[in-house]
């Protein structure tokens, strides 16, 4: 027959089982301490979120949208009553979690993805195999990492920032990487003929030229990183994802409208936001 | 002892170096070589000495190898060969901390599209060689701050470099590279991206700084004017290779082989040739001394239909016709101020030929060279044609 060689089957599945199982015990020094701290953290950062009087909360937000738009009031008002909606349909804490989710996943990211670009940046070879691993890691569907997470961080917030950072820290190290090769060769020339060190080119040229571009980057990131959020609330996490999860379990479509409208919600203002940050840094 | 000493300084780029080098020795030209190794041949065994305090012009096409050939002596390029000694240290060989402090101390660049960077002030362009090398704050900001004073921009350190013009920003690039105080500026086509009147004032300027400052310049152009306006001595590329290197006068009087005489013929010869180089010695009359009788007694003795009249500080106040003299005279007049004519064609010391020729072509009088309203010399239509025509001026017995 040529519908198939007839070879034993690759025992990929048992493998990457395996290798799963291994990492799980190799690392547990590491794996076990995340566990029992980080939940605690997390918990305490967006209870220190909750405790804030959302209607202060708000007119802080508001007072910063203002004031960094240079005074406009298109942002300020939509962040106000956007956030109202959110706090009238009771899913303020449910934001707190979720934003307590989305900052730390994407804090992580960058402190990791930014010294890959970096990386990648300075070495054809480093990029040759790194390049494909992101591709890889973009293209897996964000569930598969789950199953990883929970066998090392077990159930809520540590996994999903754990999946969330595999999904989402990609186009921090590609815009990194693309940022610092674009700068023009007469201005990395100039450095060099000035007899600056790697690092202080790096420093004094190459990021601050490349730095649109890493911000680019970043604001990507932090927006994948908020799309993973429903998928982390499958293993437990808190915050507005498993609003819509119970909605889509009980097929209801209104709270899982709303629930989604919230997430759109955070996700225009973190958008705008960092683009604000990009913008005035 | 010369600053910088080249000795059969190579660079081939490409792959397989070793045969390119071999094909190079047995006589092969730069493109059989490309074509059967896939190498370019950037710069082919260049030599040459360039004493302190000299302007030394590397000039050729575009893809002569001269930005490769100026990149080579500060090792941005690797050389494939060769030596480059600056103060008797072997550049070529020497290891990466040595090199960074040549680069901070003794060679400074400036880049044709300027390169200054986008985020910084002037000033902390300025600064840039500075910080880099650690100094402080206070000192840096003082010699950065010298440094731009000393190309005119020094109320313009807080701009940012997009705020300034072309001509500007590579004053600015001029400053970050001077206020390292190097021993040897290189300059890679630095005045290529301006247009053609600011690049000439730069030119001047840099002539002018130069006199100030005596450093050692290493300067490259694609343009035989500026080469010759600028050079104490140039050297000419082709293919990689330095075809000839003389003073200017050299270059042009006696080209070593025909691409440098087709280099030198290319360059329009109304171009190079100036009005000093044609002028010839005026003959006037002074306003404040001189009356009508004066005036055509020099106008019959020169046979001339006209005499340039100026005061007694040799500023000139025009021309007086020999008919409206000799007028004057029999009316018995005694001031020329009553005939004078004021619409005399003027021009300077460095205005080029082709100018020239443009306004004597239409003027009853001949031309006016002046300097800061003073007349040094007249020009007559014969001396501009055949100049055009041989290519040489006919300086005359000029004061
Ligand atoms: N990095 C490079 N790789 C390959 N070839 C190069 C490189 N840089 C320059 N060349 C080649 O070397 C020759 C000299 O170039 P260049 O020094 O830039 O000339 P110029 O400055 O006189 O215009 C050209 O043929 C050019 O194509
Ligand atoms: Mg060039």
């Amino acid at each position: 027959m040529l519908n198939s060689l007839d070879l034993p089957k690759v025992p990929m599945s048992e493998g990457v089982e395996k290798a799963v199982d291994w990492i799980k015990e190799t690392f547990a020094w590491i794996f076990e301490p995340i566990k029992e701290n980080v939940p605690d953290f997390l918990d305490w950062f967006a209870s220190l979120l909750t405790s804030v009087p959302p209607l202060i909360m708000i007119l802080v937000i508001a007072v910063l949208a203002f004031f960094l738009t240079g005074k406009k009031i298109g942002l300020t008002v939509f962040t106000v009553i956007g956030l109202l909606f959110i706090q009238n349909q009771g899913l303020w804490e449910p934001l707190c979690y979720t934003f307590t989710l989305v900052l730390f996943a994407s804090l992580i990211s960058v402190i990791v993805g930014v010294p890959v670009g970096i990386l990648m940046s300075k070495s054809n070879w480093a990029q040759n195999i790194i390049t494909p691993i992101l591709d890889f890691m973009q293209t897996m569907p964000a569930f598969v990492y789950l199953i990883p997470a929970v066998a090392f961080f077990s159930i809520g917030m540590v996994p999903g920032i754990f999946a969330s950072f595999i999904f989402a820290t990609p186009p921090v190290v590609r815009f990194t990487n693309l940022g610092i090769r674009q700068v023009s060769t007469e201005l990395v020339e100039a450095a060099d003929a000035f007899g600056t060190t790697g690092i202080q080119k790096l420093l004094k040229v190459e990021l601050p030229m490349a730095k649109a571009t890493i911000m680019a980057g970043i604001n990507q990131t932090v927006m994948l990183s908020l799309s993973m959020v429903v998928i982390a609330s499958m293993i437990g996490a808190k915050g507005l994802g498993r609003d819509v999860l119970s909605a889509l379990q009980n097929a209801d479509v209104g709270p899982g409208f709303v629930a989604g409208t919230a997430i759109v919600v955070l996700a225009i203002l973190i958008d705008r936001f960092t683009q604000l940050v990009n913008k005035n840094a | 002892m010369p600053v910088i000493k080249v000795e059969n300084l190579s660079k081939i780029f490409g792959k397989k170096v070793k045969e390119a080098q071999s094909l190079l020795d047995q006589g092969y030209l730069k493109e059989d070589i490309l074509e059967k190794t896939g190498c370019t041949v950037g710069v082919n065994r260049a030599s040459f000495e360039v004493e302190e305090g000299e302007v030394f012009v590397i000039m050729g096409l575009s893809g002569s190898g001269k930005s490769t050939l100026v990149r080579l002596l500060n090792r941005l390029i690797e050389p494939t060969e060769g030596n480059v000694e600056i103060d008797g240290e072997n550049l070529a060989t020497m290891d990466k901390n040595s090199l960074r402090s040549v680069r901070r101390e003794k060679m400074s660049m400036v880049f044709q599209k300027f390169a200054l960077f986008p985020f910084r002030s002037v000033l902390e362009n300025a600064e840039f060689g500075l910080e880099i090398q650690g100094i402080n704050k206070e000192e840096r900001s003082e010699k950065a701050s010298e440094a731009l004073d000393l190309v005119g921009l020094g109320s313009f350190s807080e701009q940012l470099p997009s705020q300034l013009s072309g001509g500007m920003q590579q004053r600015v690039g001029l400053a970050r590279a001077l206020a390292n105080d190097p021993e040897v500026l290189l300059m890679d086509e630095a005045f290529s991206a301006l247009d053609p009147l600011i690049r000439k004032d730069m030119q001047d300027e840099l002539l002018d700084l130069q006199e100030k400052m005596q450093k050692t310049i290493i300067f490259i152009t694609h343009d035989l004017d500026e080469a010759l306006r600028i050079g104490d001595r140039i050297a000419l590329m082709k293919d990689g290779s330095i075809v000839q290197i003389g003073s200017p006068e050299e270059i042009l009087i006696n080209p070593a082989n025909d691409y440098v005489e087709k280099f030198v013929e290319d360059v329009d010869r109304s171009k190079v040739l100036t009005a000093e180089k044609i002028m010839k010695r005026p003959e006037t009359v002074d306003i404040d001394k001189h009356g009508p009788r004066v005036a055509l007694e020099r106008i019959r003795e020169q046979g001339l239909s006209s005499i340039f009249v100026t005061d007694r500080s040799r500023n000139l106040q025009g021309y007086v016709n020999a008919d409206d003299v000799s007028a004057a005279r029999k009316e018995g007049k005694s001031d020329l101020r009553d005939i004078l004519q004021t619409d005399v064609p003027k021009v300077e010391k460095d205005t080029s030929i082709q100018e020239i020729f443009d306004l004597i072509h239409d003027s009853p009088v001949p031309v006016a060279v002046v300097e800061e309203g003073k007349l040094r010399g007249i020009i007559v239509r014969g001396a501009v044609i055949a100049a055009l025509a041989n290519g040489n001026g006919v300086t005359e017995d000029v004061e």
